[in-house]
């Protein structure tokens, strides 16, 4: 590698980056700003969070978000690791349109998403004398966050070996005992890290719960957008900073768990070698 | 006298604290099918990617034609490589991947023209015998076809010398025989300088000119491939050529070794009187014959047949021979055993002394692998290779 | 048991929730508000030739930004040590999962008349911009949000190129720019496209930038979606059909994007 192109190629790189968090760290600064304004300083001071910590709609929202994101997630998980099983074990015929379907979610618009729900709830709902409210939102939720988990456990059902199920019944497995001794320890990775993204996906989402959370209930994003249509006000600066905070933990452990894992591969690999 | 095109001297490579080549000295010529032989991480392919210009010496110098040329980066040198796994380009088809070193290069100081570049690839699809391929795309090719794209990919740029590294290790059995006829028949009517990568010592001897034979980054012996059958240096290339009965013994005078008590006449020389030696008898040098006219006497362990041979294990005193035989003998029969002077070969004792040659029931491998108490080795992986 | 029968309760739950407001969409976008099989819907929106362009014009311009900053990052990544790497991907990625809205917030007091540019560029001697509320702050905040999803789809092609393909480019007499020419980059390429389908539809469907960022004056796709169903002109047949509009856009470049793409499931898992 030659010298200069690579300080320049560097200079480029911390820009990028440079782009990328400026704006977050300016929120978190002006967070702690003690005037309301968004670009002027006028010191320190953590009103803001105290006033976020009683700010009743904040917190409202903030345990519906938690609520449905935990819900949603656990449920997606269960539903998408049957549904990757069933899918993996199907025949090609089947299995691939059934996979085109299962990702219109993920590759459709966001907006696209949202509205065909909301429709679909809203002409149902007049039908079953049912209004949007937690119960679509959920429903949304789990619509969207199953797909995740599905693109999750569906590459580790691939990397497993075949045999291994074999060899648990030739070994006098029932095909049940087969499948939670050998199949979900094998690809517990996968849906463990379905989980999780499913879980972030509930929670950083705004599109989709706007349109089928009705007007009773407020998911945290739905609150923030209300906020930035409404007043300034640096709680919501407040809000970023701490949610920065807690997508920044859940990066790590997530990555943390990956690198853990590949380095236990890389161990298996070297030992079969011998 | 053919001349010499590349030479390494005291060519050392270390990858984090592992010393992958000691001091490597070695002379390619010029019209030469030069083999690099010997076990995974002896730094055989190392040794070839220092040649390529792929990995820079950690000390020593590398010279092609006279000039040193450890600065001097891959696409510059006029060296070709066929890679293990091909490394063929997989959005171009056969014919563009051959005609890419073509499309680039300023040959003979100018830029190649269609026409000229269109005859070239032609005239090598002709020597791989794959006409007709051109436009196949090369993903959908077989291993060996793939092979011999890498091959044609590589000489049309009709380079001095062009670098092999274990290129028919994914064949078949029988497709692999036939490649290294292929490849040995190119070489001889291109003229070019082959320096070849492989851990097969049939492969090596039936394809070389010149063998070298290497083991923990040094190397062991350099020299023709009969010279390394019939006399090899020491108990390591004894054992990895061939299959060998490796034992102690005492050379008395020039002509006389002595074995398990026994004196036998034997055509080496040159050793100190008395000095302990490691004696090489190979398995087909034996014959078996009846008690009373055999040199020592033996109780037969083990037959298996083998269609063309018998392979023996006999039981001398505790140390057991590997003899390759036509006559059957029964399982726990004493027999006689007899062998000519020029099938025993005395070599000096080395650091391998001891760990070869017996043919008891387990190789090292088993043993290793029998053992719990044993940590696996840390094998230097290829991605470290490839990062330097 | 046949373990395909496993995936049959979520079958009923795509026919339910998948497939079925797909078909509601298609629905509605036909009928008129009586209930008649209709045109008119589509009709309505040749009215909205200035919000279709506007948000085609800012999403393709999105995006080619986007391939201009994000392929260089991608490559200069690429060829960063392992362990660096690995820091540098997560760096990329965590801009990603913050709240979109919050990002773009923060945008807005970047970009206001007595945001912080204005202030730095005053403090510098230099005029003042008057960004905010035009199509360039969309365009930025177009940029900022998406750029991510453009360097990792090109950066996991890159990344698993073959060294040794590389190598025997070398090897063949390619210096770096012809390797770079005539390997890494036509291999690339999927990655691309990925890139490309990933950044161009949220690009062109979002209403939430271009609220907070362009004001009311910049109304793109989304705005007028959202409009039709939560806003004051109040006709989910029209919505229904721009909708419908914008899924085919998506399933085009759905159909480009396994065609020709790669690279995508990562930046989308994670």
């Amino acid at each position: 590698m030659r010298r200069r192109p690579r300080v320049a190629s560097r200079i480029f790189l911390a820009l990028i980056y440079l782009f990328l968090y400026a704006p977050i760290f300016i929120m978190i600064v002006f967070s702690f700003n003690a005037s309301k304004s968004r670009s002027v300083w006028s010191g320190f001071t953590l009103d803001w969070y105290t006033e976020l910590f009683s700010d009743s709609m904040i917190i409202s929202s903030l345990t519906t978000t938690i609520g449905v994101s935990v819900i949603a997630a656990i449920v997606a998980t269960i539903a998408g690791t049957f549904a990757a099983i069933g899918f993996f074990n199907m025949r090609k015929r089947w299995r691939s349109p059934l996979l085109a379907i299962n990702n219109i979610p993920v590759m459709n618009a966001d907006i696209v998403t949202g509205v065909s729900l909301c429709l679909l709830f809203v002409s149902l709902g007049s039908v079953l004398k049912y209004q949007l409210g937690f119960g679509t939102l959920l429903i949304a939720h789990i619509t969207f966050n199953i797909p995740y988990v599905i693109l999750s456990v569906l590459p580790k059902l691939r990397q497993m070996d075949r045999n291994l199920v074999d060899a648990a019944m030739d070994l006098g497995c029932t095909w049940f005992q087969a499948f939670y001794k050998v199949i979900i320890p094998e690809i517990m990775p996968g849906i463990i890290n379905g989980m999780m993204i499913a879980f972030t996906m509930s929670i950083d989402d705004f599109v989709i719960s706007y349109f089928t959370a009705g007007s009773k209930v407020q998911t945290l994003s739905m609150a923030i957008y209300a906020m930035t249509r409404k007043r300034v006000s640096p709680k919501i600066n407040a809000v970023s900073t701490l949610l920065f905070l807690f997508i920044l933990l859940l990066l790590i452990i997530i990555n943390v768990r990956q690198i853990r894992q590949e380095e236990r591969e890389k161990k298996l690999r070297t030992l079969k070698s011998k | 006298m053919a001349k010499e095109l590349i030479r390494l001297r005291d060519c050392t490579m270390v990858f984090d604290d592992d010393v992958v080549l000691n001091k490597i000295n070695l002379s390619i010529k010029d019209n030469e099918f030069l083999t690099l032989l010997g076990p995974s991480g002896c730094g055989k392919t190392t040794t070839l990617r220092i040649i390529g210009g792929f990995v820079k010496p950690t000390s020593g110098d590398v010279f092609f034609n006279g000039v040193r040329i450890n600065d001097v980066p891959p696409h510059k040198r006029t060296v070709n490589t066929v890679f293990q796994k091909y490394a063929l380009f997989p959005h171009l088809d056969v014919y563009e991947n051959i005609a890419f070193g073509l499309r680039i290069n300023r040959h003979e100081g100018r830029r190649l023209s269609k026409d000229e570049i269109h005859s070239r690839v032609m005239e090598m699809l002709e020597i791989v015998s794959l006409k007709g391929f051109e436009h196949r795309d090369v993903t959908s090719l077989s291993g060996g076809q793939q092979q011999r794209v890498a091959i044609a990919r590589a000489l049309v740029n009709r380079p001095k010398v062009l670098l092999l590294d274990e290129p028919l290790g994914a064949l078949d059995l029988r497709l692999r025989k036939d490649m290294q006829i292929e490849l040995k028949r190119i070489q001889e009517a291109t003229g070019i300088t082959f320096v070849y990568v492989t851990h097969d010592q049939e492969e090596a001897l039936s394809m070389s000119d010149t063998v070298v034979v290497m083991d923990g980054g040094v190397i062991q012996q350099i020299g023709t491939p009969e010279d390394i059958y019939n006399e090899p240096v020491n108990a390591f290339v004894a054992d990895f050529i061939g299959e060998s009965n490796i034992v102690d013994g005492i050379m008395i005078e020039d002509g006389v070794v002595e074995i398990f008590g026994k004196k036998f006449a034997c055509l080496d020389a040159g050793f100190a009187p008395n000095e302990p030696v490691d004696v090489v008898i190979r398995p087909e040098d034996v014959d078996i014959v009846d008690i009373k006219d055999g040199m020592l006497t033996g109780t037969v362990t083990n037959v298996t047949f083998k269609g063309v041979h018998y392979d023996v294990i006999v039981d001398f005193k505790g140390f057991k021979w590997l003899i390759q035989t036509t006559d059957y003998c029964p399982v726990n029969s004493r027999i006689g055993i007899k062998i000519d002077p020029d099938g025993i070969h005395v070599m000096h004792k080395s650091q391998y002394s001891g760990m070869f040659g017996d043919y008891s029931s387990y190789s090292a491998e088993y043993e290793e692998i029998s053992d719990a108490e044993l940590e696996p080795e840390e094998t230097v992986s290829e991605d470290k290779l490839y990062e330097a | 048991m046949k373990l395909k029968y496993l995936s049959a309760p979520y079958i009923v739950w795509m026919a339910l929730f998948v497939v079925a407001p797909v078909i509601i969409v298609v629905v509605y976008a036909f009928t008129s508000a009586a209930g008649e099989f209709t045109f008119d819907n589509f009709a309505k929106m040749g009215g909205y030739v200035s919000v279709f362009s506007r948000s085609f014009l800012l999403a393709i311009i999105s995006t080619a930004i986007c391939i201009i900053i994000g392929y260089p990052v991608a490559y200069i990544l690429s060829k960063e040590r392992a362990r660096q790497q690995r820091i540098l991907i997560m760096l990329i990625m965590l801009p990603m999962w913050m709240n979109f809205l919050l990002r773009t917030y923060a945008w807005m007091s970047i970009l206001e008349n007595t945001g912080l540019l204005n202030r730095l560029l005053t403090l510098l001697g230099l005029p003042a911009v008057n960004i905010i509320n035009t199509p360039t702050a969309i365009v930025i905040g177009m940029v900022y949000n998406f750029l991510p999803f453009m360097i990792l789809p090109i950066y996991s092609v890159i990344v698993k190129i073959d060294r040794s393909l590389i190598e025997a480019a070398q090897d063949l007499g390619a210096n770096a720019v012809t390797v770079f020419r005539r390997v890494i980059f036509p291999l690339s390429l999927p990655g691309v496209f990925s890139g490309i389908t990933m950044v161009f539809v949220p690009a062109v469907s979002t209403f939430v930038i271009s609220q907070l960022l362009g004001g009311g004056a910049n109304m793109l796709l989304g705005d007028l979606i959202e409009m039709q169903f939560l806003g004051a002109a109040y006709n989910p047949h029209l919505g229904s059909a721009i909708a419908l509009v914008m899924m085919v856009i998506v399933m085009i470049c759905m159909w480009l994007m396994n065609k020709f793409g790669a690279g995508g499931e990562e930046a989308v898992m994670l």
